[in-house]
């Protein structure tokens, strides 16, 4: 009785498992493309000064015309000097990158970097002891009604678009102020990394046995003491891995600023006026109509990637150290 | 993206932390102020959770309230109607209507997840499934590293080196030979950015989350029952098509619901390629919108408070999709995992 | 029915040798038991019989397995057509998730492409009853297999390896899972199958050996040398190897838990 039909399972069985190799391969290979474009052109953009400078605008722009007139620095406003603000979308270099005309990139992103520690490290700030305590709240009185609630909302945060902060904070504080700042930024970037660091203090506590909460209260020490003497320290290597993950990912949003921080074109110390950030002058210089900010673009898009990519591996290669028993 | 963390237990040893403590500690002398701080800790965690829980009602309510005045001179042709125009001119009045970017986001969308999703799945299966043992640790790394690269970055890959390419390399041909009956695919092309490579490029940045859950849930189903079928004579194929997919069925729609989250909320990657503009071309090559980038584009620069609040009711129809998308979800996630962890086998 | 005849197997778990080269007969149409301390390799050598062995990753066997005249580890061999012939039931009973009564016992027939419903009718009815099943469940074959009570799924599992017909049938601990009650049901179904089948069953419980099997094989672990290496100390007839144990090793093994 048995319709043995064994060549054909065994091609299908052969066929579907190379596919599945094969789109693993298809899938693989541009993203890893991406990933090598960027380290290899950004690190052409790499020079001394590219790391120690701020803008400069470029060398042989077109003359300046009434859409783009050269003005000198006005410390007022700090989008004065840059000649053209492009209209996103009919600018930009569709020609290929190694059309190098005017290609060779002046000034740096220092103001960039130093703009993105400031508003992502103060967006930490904020983001922080909501995130922890929540986090701790959630793993310690985890059977509440209210946990669930607050688990939804942080997944209500986690799931909604990065421009939805954006658009907050523009209307809560930008449009209220009347001022672009970098406090505004961080206010935005810390709504997407609360989730982030309330559920991995959430995950890292519960990881921690139960066995060392109990033996504190079998010595009858209250839950608050045995939470930051033995619980908290215990999970901290896996609270700091959050951490690093949730400024990671508040370094590499440009959504948010674009609402939010606005930019500059030099290093400004006060962070209640606008201020430059690596994802927005990557995003404008991939705009520019100047091939040598083009390739400014790809420096800072190299400069980004280096910071969220090392933040990554760190993290795991933290995470894989201490988890190396965890199947 | 979660990442999973454990903490190496052994490092602390429960005897030798209290241990120290041999001394009788103040607390346990009965009226100690110490047996107090439980009532304020607990007050002060609930405090912060509950700051959470107001983030997000400050939003939806934000989004609510500034929407009004959008809301209630349009209503629904702030979704629907066919015409943005945020200045008045001779020839056009002031409308709003969203269809360009409802209709721009819904096709990018669909068009990145028409490719994502199948290979994704492809690529989950293969990484929990299939891969020989060397080679998982270092893609399950690579993938969820390529889930944490910036959006901009795809952007500016996408506008220096992937639009340039498909335009020469695939719409051209395409719009000159196949364009002139199908009109999704006319030309012309001119700066070649429009829904179709934003499309494609949301795909590329949908893929490694999509594929990172759905090994996720794959691994989560119980090696008894892929032993069961490898014992009646199933191949690895039949194995996994007939038992494992069929386990976590509802977790890799979960995993595509939570890409299609992202790709419909997605900023920057479309902002930079869809090419911005409120015409509504056939063309899947021709310029384009979403609803992200109208918002991304225009809200700083609002000329009245009805165009504002018109934009702020974009975001909040986005932020209502992603919100009932993950709900969903998760909801679906939620329940494969509980099935997992309860069920017998 | 054809008897197993192991020549020389040796599983491996990567670099490490699981268990010492081992070589006897499991005759046909008898029940053979194998019993030995955690740890001793039961399981790994039973599942180098149906090549299950070698599904978990890095695993592999040495040596020949012959069942009647093939080597199942020939190279021109493929592990699916020797795991048709000789069916296995874990130690967990296993309810296909998705499936119902009915298809968890059908699914190895529409592997092979039967798809009559008349004969797949009669083929499950025949493998439940084999597996004294079908009273219980023929009002319920619509429902979910994990609706089923443990040893019911147990005897459910019996009935999908039952259903594709095979040669010799393997089972590891099929009973540790279950109350007293299933686990009599399991043996007196067992009982009644050795007349079509080779039966190999492995069990922690010597009770359990001595009261269904008609030859038992003791493993015992070898510590030496830091590496512990599980290692074949006695196979013979089960009344000879609980009364008259050749080996010390299993009379100290016996006379300490049976005692
Ligand atoms: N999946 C595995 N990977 C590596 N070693 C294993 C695996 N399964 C079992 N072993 C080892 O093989 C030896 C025999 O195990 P097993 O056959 O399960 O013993 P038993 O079934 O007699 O309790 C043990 O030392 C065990 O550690
Ligand atoms: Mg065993």
């Amino acid at each position: 009785m048995r319709t043995f039909n064994y060549r054909r399972r065994k091609l299908v069985d052969q066929l579907m498992r190379g596919l599945s190799a094969l789109a693993t391969g298809c899938a693989v290979i541009p993203l890893i493309a991406i990933i090598g474009y960027v380290l290899t052109i950004g690190s052409g953009a790499m020079s001394w000064s590219f790391f120690t400078d701020v803008y400069q605008p470029p060398s042989n722009a077109p003359e300046a015309t009434a859409d783009a007139p050269a003005v000198a620095y006005d410390p007022n406003d700090p989008f004065a000097n840059l000649t053209v603000e492009p209209e996103a979308g009919t600018t930009g270099s569709t020609e290929d990158v190694t059309n190098v005309y005017n290609a060779s990139p002046r000034g740096g992103v220092l103001h960039g970097i130093l703009g993105t520690l400031t508003i992502a490290g103060i967006g930490l700030l904020f983001a922080l002891p909501i995130g922890i305590f929540a986090g701790i709240y959630l793993s310690e009185f985890r059977n509440e009604r209210f946990a669930t609630i607050v688990r939804f909302c942080c997944d209500v945060l986690s799931g909604s678009p990065s421009i939805v902060a954006g658009v907050t904070i523009y209307v809560l504080v930008v449009l209220q102020t009347q001022q672009f700042s970098a406090v505004a930024g961080s206010m935005a970037l810390a709504i997407l990394m609360i989730p982030i660091v309330t559920r991995t203090t959430e995950e890292m506590l519960k990881l921690v046995p139960e066995t060392m909460r109990e033996a504190a209260r079998g010595l009858g020490a209250p839950t608050w003491y045995s939470t930051f003497t033995v619980v908290l320290p215990a999970a901290l290597p896996g609270i700091v891995t959050g951490v690093m993950l949730a400024f990671a990912r508040g370094a590499g949003e440009t959504a948010p600023l674009i609402l939010t921080v606005l930019g500059s074109n030099i290093i400004s110390t006060d962070i209640f006026k606008p201020m430059a950030a690596l994802p927005l002058l990557t995003y404008r210089y991939t705009e520019s109509p100047y091939p040598g900010e083009n390739t400014q673009a790809w420096g800072a898009a190299f400069v980004l990637m280096m910071l969220v990519l090392l933040m990554n591996i760190l993290v795991r290669v933290a995470t894989r150290k201490s988890g190396g028993n965890s199947r | 993206m979660a990442v999973r963390i454990s903490i190496r237990t052994a490092d602390y040893d429960v005897e030798g932390q209290m241990a120290q403590q041999s001394t009788p500690p103040q607390w346990s002398t009965g009226k100690s102020p110490l047996r107090h701080g439980d009532v304020p800790f607990r007050a002060g965690t609930v405090a912060l959770a509950s700051a959470v829980v107001l983030l997000v009602f400050a939003v939806a309510w934000m989004l609510y309230t500034s929407s009004q005045e959008a809301r209630t001179a349009f209503g629904w042709d702030l979704l629907f109607g066919s015409t943005w125009n945020p200045v008045e001119t001779e020839l056009n009045p002031v409308s709003f209507g969203g269809w360009p970017a409802v209709r721009g986001t819904l096709l990018s969308a669909l068009i990145a997840l028409i490719i994502a999703a199948p290979l994704a799945v492809a690529i989950g299966i293969y990484l929990a499934e299939l891969c020989p043992p060397v080679l998982r640790t270092p893609l399950s790394f690579l993938v969820e590293l390529l889930a944490a690269v910036p959006s901009v970055i795809y952007g500016v890959w996408g506008v220096f080196v992937f639009v340039p390419f498909f335009s020469s390399a695939v719409a051209e041909p395409l719009s000159a030979t196949v364009g002139a009956i199908v009109p999704w695919f006319a030309g012309p092309i001119a700066t070649g950015r429009g829904l179709i490579v934003t499309g494609i490029i949301l795909a590329l940045m949908i893929l490694p989350t999509i594929a990172s859950l759905t090994r996720d849930v794959l691994r989560l189903v119980p090696n008894t029952q892929r032993e069961a079928m490898l014992a009646i004579g199933a191949t690895r194929w039949e194995t996994i098509w007939l038992a494992v997919i069929p386990y976590s069925r509802a977790g890799i729609i979960g995993a595509i619901m939570l890409g299609l989250g992202r790709a419909l909320g997605e900023t920057m990657a479309a902002t930079m390629l869809v090419g911005n503009t409120q015409r509504i071309s056939e063309s899947l090559f021709a310029p384009a919108t979403t609803a992200a980038s109208l918002v991304a584009n225009e809200l700083t620069n609002s000329v009245s408070s009805l165009h504002e609040s018109a934009l702020i009711s974009v975001a909040f129809a986005l932020f209502g999709i992603t919100l009932f998308l993950n709900f969903g979800a998760r909801l679906l996630i939620w329940f494969v995992e509980r099935n997992t962890r309860g069920g017998r086998s | 029915m054809s008897a197993v005849v192991l020549q020389e197997l040796t599983p491996f778990y990567g670099a490490r040798q699981a268990v010492k080269p081992v070589n006897m007969t499991l005759a046909s149409n008898q029940i053979t038991a194998i019993i030995g301390p955690s740890g001793c390799g039961k399981s790994t050598v039973l599942r180098c019989l149906n090549r299950m062995h070698e599904t978990i990753p890095g695993a592999y066997a040495t040596g020949t397995v012959m069942l009647g005249a093939q080597n199942i580890y020939a190279p021109d061999i493929d592990p699916t057509m020797i795991r048709i012939k000789v069916g296995m039931v874990f130690q967990q009973p296993v309810a296909l998730r998705t499936r119902n009564v009915y298809e968890n016992v059908a699914v190895g027939l529409r592997l092979q492409g039967l798809s009559n419903r008349a004969e797949l009718d009669a083929a499950v009815e025949r493998a439940l009853r084999s597996a004294v099943l079908w009273d219980e469940v023929k009002d319920v074959l619509d429902k979910p297999g994990t609706a089923l009570s443990g040893g019911q799924q147990q005897r459910l599992s019996i009935a999908r390896a039952l259903a594709i017909e095979p040669e010799v049938l393997l089972l590891d601990e099929p009973a540790s899972a279950l109350d007293p009650i299933a686990t009599a049901s399991i043996e007196e179904l067992l009982m009644t199958l050795k007349s079509r089948l080779t039966i190999v069953i492995v069990t922690h419980s010597m009770q359990q050996a001595a009261r269904i099997s008609d030859e038992t094989a003791v493993f015992m672990v070898d510590v030496g040398a830091g590496q512990s290496i599980g290692e074949l100390v006695e196979k013979g007839d089960t009344t000879q190897v609980f009364t008259q144990p050749n080996d010390p090793r299993t009379e100290s093994y016996i006379s300490g838990r049976v005692g």
